[in-house]
């Protein structure tokens, strides 16, 4: 049999609807940056920090008199005292990873009350319609009401850190994972009927596999909230290890400046390679297929 | 009930693989989709029902999968093995071609090489083994309801429903796809019930037209289509092509008013 091949070139659909022309051909080389784009990338944002830095020094130097510097030490200091005085960026490097080590805790037991209660809600409009006013409720609470709350309950130890970072991060989870479970198309979800697959299959191979843009955007948001979870939850919850919260609460009683703004760039730093890291693992487990992923990273 | 014959013989011999029985469809908002409907299918029969937008022909083959529930009549086939394709492609966008092209196989149990084999088969038939790595988002229009056609064909089917498979696709794709089908309907021998609303479409392809009326949906006529397979691309252009799409036409504009 000769079968004519006319339509068959890559991309852009005959329908023209669901190709993305914006996206690099599959099987293609990649694009590379050529060195006008490098600069059109980084450029701005290069100069952008150096007229803060600027700005900085003015600030430290030019406004502040002597006796008052202590609010805002020049860059260089900062460097020297936080950064290169192995002391106190080894303290400081200490305390981040207690505060890691909680943030990841907390989420992945986020992730597993999460999956679980959306895959229930996914299966029963009953329960979905039972639960989802309480979860709303949850996500409405701020966390500071709360906190003393969780500390009043299970002490002011690891477990209420943990505590407070599943608590912040838990709802983008159930509510993206829901509804990328219920994003399957009908068409689909026809075709699995028509051939007599089971709930756990239909799951399997259907609903999960479709869930998994909105579940990484779901994993996102709540990595970069269990981040702030656990320092936040520190902040108030002394006992046990100490965590960056305690580091930046102690830095600012005693006037540390330097230290404070090292911890503070530190914190916003975990919380960017947070950030990166799931932009990364969402590329890497659904880049080839899906359309929007890989633009944002 | 399951088909008697396996092998291909002359439609006016072999028992129906599919028949439709008085089949009546009202939704429950008091819609009256189809009224009484009955028609047969044997192997070897190609038979399209072309009628006006919403007139319940695809109401026809949600019926017979069992996707729906008819309100009145009876639906006579073997679900088991039922070919089902549908107006979209609907492959999975986190699968491959190849991997697409195995899914109703792996839901139907088989072994791993078996269907893996018998995908590969199904993905040359259709012509695009240069494509089994491939995501769906990379392929055209065309190219998806090819992949679509080979996973129903893994199955290797006995019935056959096409729910206006090729609508969404360009002209000279959908003649394209059309000569391909008809050569499927010949090399694989399944009995064949087509969906559309293009007369041209259906007088090549098949070896029985009927006209269904708007809603409520009723066969209103049926033609013979008296040419011979393999049908070539320029049968087309034949004036007695024409003329039989001619008096369909009219049949359906008639029915239409």
């Amino acid at each position: 049999m000769t079968i004519t091949q006319d339509d068959q070139q890559v991309s852009k659909g005959d329908d023209g609807s669901s190709t993305n022309t914006s996206a690099p051909v599959l099987g293609g080389k990649k694009r590379r940056r050529s060195g006008a784009d490098l600069a059109r990338t980084f450029l701005p944002p290069v100069l952008l920090g150096a007229l803060i830095v600027g700005a900085w020094y003015y600030v430290s130097y030019g406004l502040l008199t002597q006796e008052r510097r202590f609010l805002l030490r020049p860059p260089h200091e900062i460097l020297q005292v936080g950064f290169l005085d192995w002391d106190h960026f080894s303290e400081i490097l200490q305390a981040l990873w207690s505060s890691t080590r909680v943030a990841l805790i907390g989420l992945a037991i986020s992730i597993a009350i999460g999956f679980f209660l959306a895959t229930i809600m996914s299966q029963t409009k009953i329960v979905e319609r039972a639960i989802f006013p309480y979860m709303v409720m949850l996500q409405a609470i701020p966390i500071l009401a709360i906190v003393p709350l969780i500390g009043f309950w299970w002490g002011y130890g690891t477990t209420s850190r943990i505590a407070v970072c599943v608590i912040i991060s838990l709802f983008p989870i159930i509510v993206n994972t829901l509804f990328g479970l219920q994003s399957a198309e009908r068409g689909l979800h026809d075709l699995f009927t028509l051939h007599h697959a089971s709930r756990l299959t239909r799951l399997r191979k259907l609903m999960f596999p479709a869930a998994r843009p909105a579940i990484f955007a779901g994993l996102r948001i709540s990595a970069g909230l269990s981040v702030i979870g656990a320092i936040v939850g520190d902040y108030f919850f002394g006992q046990g290890a100490v965590g960056i919260g305690q580091l930046l609460k102690r830095y600012s009683s005693r006037l540390e400046g330097e230290e404070l703004l090292a911890a503070v760039i530190m914190s916003s730093a975990l919380g960017v390679v947070v950030f990166l890291f799931f932009g990364w693992l969402q590329n890497v487990a659904i880049g080839k297929w899906h359309e929007t992923s890989g633009a944002d990273s | 009930m399951t088909a008697a014959d396996s092998t291909l013989q002359s439609s006016s011999v072999v028992a129906p693989v599919l028949s439709f029985d008085h089949i009546q469809m009202t939704f429950p908002d008091g819609t009256e989709a189809v009224r009484d409907v009955s028609l047969n299918v044997s192997r070897g029969e190609f038979v399209t029902i072309v009628g006006p937008s919403g007139c319940g022909k695809s109401t026809l083959l949600k019926i017979a999968s069992g996707l729906l529930e008819a309100t009145g009549g009876n639906v006579t086939v073997d679900r088991d093995r039922l070919g089902y394709v549908f107006q979209d492609a609907t492959l999975l966008p986190w699968r491959t071609v190849l991997s697409n092209v195995e899914l109703l196989a792996e839901l139907h149990d088989m072994p791993k090489d078996e269907r893996r084999q018998l995908a590969l088969e199904a993905i040359e038939t259709v012509g695009l083994s240069g494509f089994v790595n491939h995501y769906p988002r990379s392929l055209s229009g065309g190219m998806k309801m090819r992949a679509s056609l080979a996973r129903t064909l893994t199955l290797k089917p006995p019935v056959f429903l096409f729910d206006e498979p090729f609508g969404a696709v360009d002209e000279i794709t959908r003649e394209h796809l059309n000569d391909e089908t008809q050569r499927l309907f010949q090399s694989e021998g399944f009995a064949g019930l087509f969906i559309t609303h293009s007369i041209a479409e259906a007088v090549f392809m098949s070896t029985k037209v009927m006209v269904m009326s708007a809603r409520p949906g009723r066969i209103v006529a049926e033609f013979d289509v008296p040419f011979d397979y393999p049908r070539k691309p320029e049968l087309r252009f034949d004036p007695e092509f024409a003329a039989l799409s001619g008096e369909i036409s009219r049949e359906l504009r008639g029915s239409h008013q």
